[in-house]
């Protein structure tokens, strides 16, 4: 029971943030209809850049553990966030009238620079994050150990999940990027400025996966500049799995791959965890083929 | 009409298509509180025409001037918040969101909390089924039902013209005569409208002046009873002579 237990909990930690990853190349897609391939590589610079402010700032010195945390997030997604609007700027805009390859080959050629860009600044090894930023303490939830570490990951994956969601749904601004990601001539004929829906979007994407790149940092202690490759894949995969372009789908996804990771690792084989998860996404293309949560409603009429 | 009562003026305008002309320099003008009917057959330009003015598309060459100003130097947004809205072609609905979201949508471009929701009783008064079916999704309406929204989607912002782009399409033709009973009142209540139809005779019937565009020119300007009496327009755009 407690195996089972930890394995719960360690998959939705991870889910949480594969959630966090995946809900930017499904923003950007719903918009775009584009796969951001430098969107890993995005949250690799999250994970670098949370380190750089931890170490020059000492944020947590000053603000006490969790403070320090809160503000040092809101700056790597502020940052990381201003980075996808530059790479939108540089890489996608001028391609936006351009046969769509041109836009995948401009994605590949960004992760490409990120990636090279994120070795000669920090090396090619691994980067440690200093180990007492936030206590270790383990707490007890039904007689159970879990870390808390674990708990805040999840608590604040679901937190800025909820919050998009609330944006999106409920308010006016979340309802033009809905609408532009619809039909963008009808969005342009209600007065919506798509141009600025698009920069909102390379905005909050990039935010999300950095915050997340982060979160790796602080729960595995380690960092390495590929890293943004498989946390991407996997990230997309969950994507695809909800339903690409589908934000509540995106969330849905992450949170079941991390599930099916953990319980696969831990119930069949380490060694298959990923061909494990492939494999139900896979079954989930088989059975439905738009994921899980995409095209419920048909919207053309 | 005369120069200075022009609201809209499109002048020798040119809109291209990668490098196919579409429209090959049309020059067009709608007085204030005017109904203009733009008539043609299919690809004559009528669409390319309406999202010219609305700024989805660039133009070539010429100008449209709304008010004196020029309309072609502005960004599609902009020209929403000048007064000028489009129901288009299809009605593009937003399908997966509902009929209220649709129609605030409509009200983007308007800050002011009470004037939007001043719209939308005005618009639920003139399309009583929308307010029926406020929460509903705008997919999951009939086609008319689909262009009452529409409509009712570009009148939130209070335009001063409205461009409809073959409202009838696709309508029985009951539903056909109520819309455009509605666009009567919509243009009593001083909205400019520019409409654009196949359906000659119930838009000419409406209107009160009309143009007849042949691929990517006017091909004649009336008053719309003239145009109604034209032998040509009769033979070609109201099936022969009644
Ligand atoms: N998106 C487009 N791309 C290329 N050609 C187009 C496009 N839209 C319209 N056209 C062409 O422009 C011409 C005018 O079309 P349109 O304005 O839609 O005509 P109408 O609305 O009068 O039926 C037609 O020859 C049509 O094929
Ligand atoms: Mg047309």
């Amino acid at each position: 029971m407690e195996f089972f237990f930890q394995q719960l909990t360690n998959g939705l930690a991870v889910g949480g943030i594969y959630a966090l990853i995946a809900l930017g190349y499904t923003m950007v897609y719903g918009v775009l209809k584009l796969i951001n391939f430098a969107h890993g590589d995005l949250f690799t610079m999250g994970a670098y850049l949370g380190l750089t402010v931890l170490a020059s700032l000492g944020l947590h010195q000053h603000l006490g553990a969790f403070g320090g945390v809160v503000v040092l997030a809101l700056m790597i997604m502020g940052l990381v966030g201003v980075v996808g609007i530059l790479l939108d700027r540089a890489a996608y805009k001028p391609l936006r009238e351009s046969p769509r390859l041109s836009a995948v080959v401009s994605a590949l050629g960004a992760s490409i620079f990120f990636q090279n860009a994120l070795m000669l600044v920090y090396g090619a090894r691994y980067q440690y994050y200093p180990k007492d930023i936030l206590p270790k303490t383990v707490i007890n939830i039904l007689g159970m150990p879990v870390p808390l570490m674990r708990i805040l990951i999840l608590a604040v994956s679901i937190l800025m999940m909820a919050g998009l969601q609330f944006f999106i749904q409920k308010t006016k601004t979340g309802t033009a990027i809905r609408a532009a990601a619809i039909d963008q001539a009808a969005a342009r004929l209600m007065g919506i400025n798509v141009d600025r829906v698009i920069m909102l979007v390379f905005f909050i994407g990039p935010a999300l996966g950095g915050a997340a790149g982060l979160m790796v940092g602080l729960y595995y202690g380690q960092i390495n500049f590929t890293m943004g490759w498989v946390y991407g894949l996997k990230a997309f995969t969950a994507a695809i799995m909800g339903g690409i372009g589908n934000i509540p789908g995106a969330m849905l996804g992450g949170i079941l791959l991390g599930l099916i990771e953990a319980f696969g690792a831990a119930y069949i084989s380490l060694a298959w965890k990923d061909a494990i998860a492939f494999l139900v996404l896979i079954v989930i293309l088989i059975v439905r083929p738009t994921g899980l949560l995409g095209e419920r409603v048909a919207s053309k009429v | 009409m005369n120069n200075s009562e022009a609201l809209l003026e499109i002048k020798n305008l040119h809109v291209k298509y990668g490098h196919v002309e579409a429209l090959h320099g049309i020059n067009l003008r709608v007085g204030e509180g005017e109904i203009v009917t733009i008539l043609g057959a299919n690809g004559a330009g009528k669409s390319t025409t309406l999202n010219a003015i609305s700024g989805l598309l660039k133009i070539t060459d010429g100008g449209i001037l709304y008010r004196g100003d020029a309309l072609h130097k502005m960004t599609a947004d902009k020209i929403v918040q000048g007064g000028i809205t489009q129901a288009p072609e299809g009605r593009r609905v937003f399908g997966t969101l509902t009929v209220r979201e649709n129609l605030r949508l409509g009200a983007f471009t308007i800050a002011d909390a009470a004037r939007v929701s001043d719209s939308l009783d005005w618009i639920y008064r003139l399309f009583p089924r929308l307010k029926e079916r406020s929460e509903q999704l705008a997919g999951t309406l009939s086609g008319g039902e689909q262009q009452m929204l529409a409509i009712g989607r570009a009148l939130m912002a209070s335009p001063k013209i409205l461009l409809l782009d073959e409202p009838s399409l696709g309508l029985a033709p009951l539903l056909v005569k109520a819309i455009f009973e509605t666009i009567k009142e919509i243009n009593k209540s001083g909205v400019t409208v520019v409409l654009v139809e196949q359906n000659a005779r119930v838009a000419l019937k409406l209107a009160h002046r009309g143009y007849v565009m042949e691929v990517g020119n006017i091909a004649l300007e009336d008053s719309a009873s003239a145009l109604l009496a034209n032998p040509d327009v009769q033979q070609a755009y109201l099936g022969g002579k009644k």
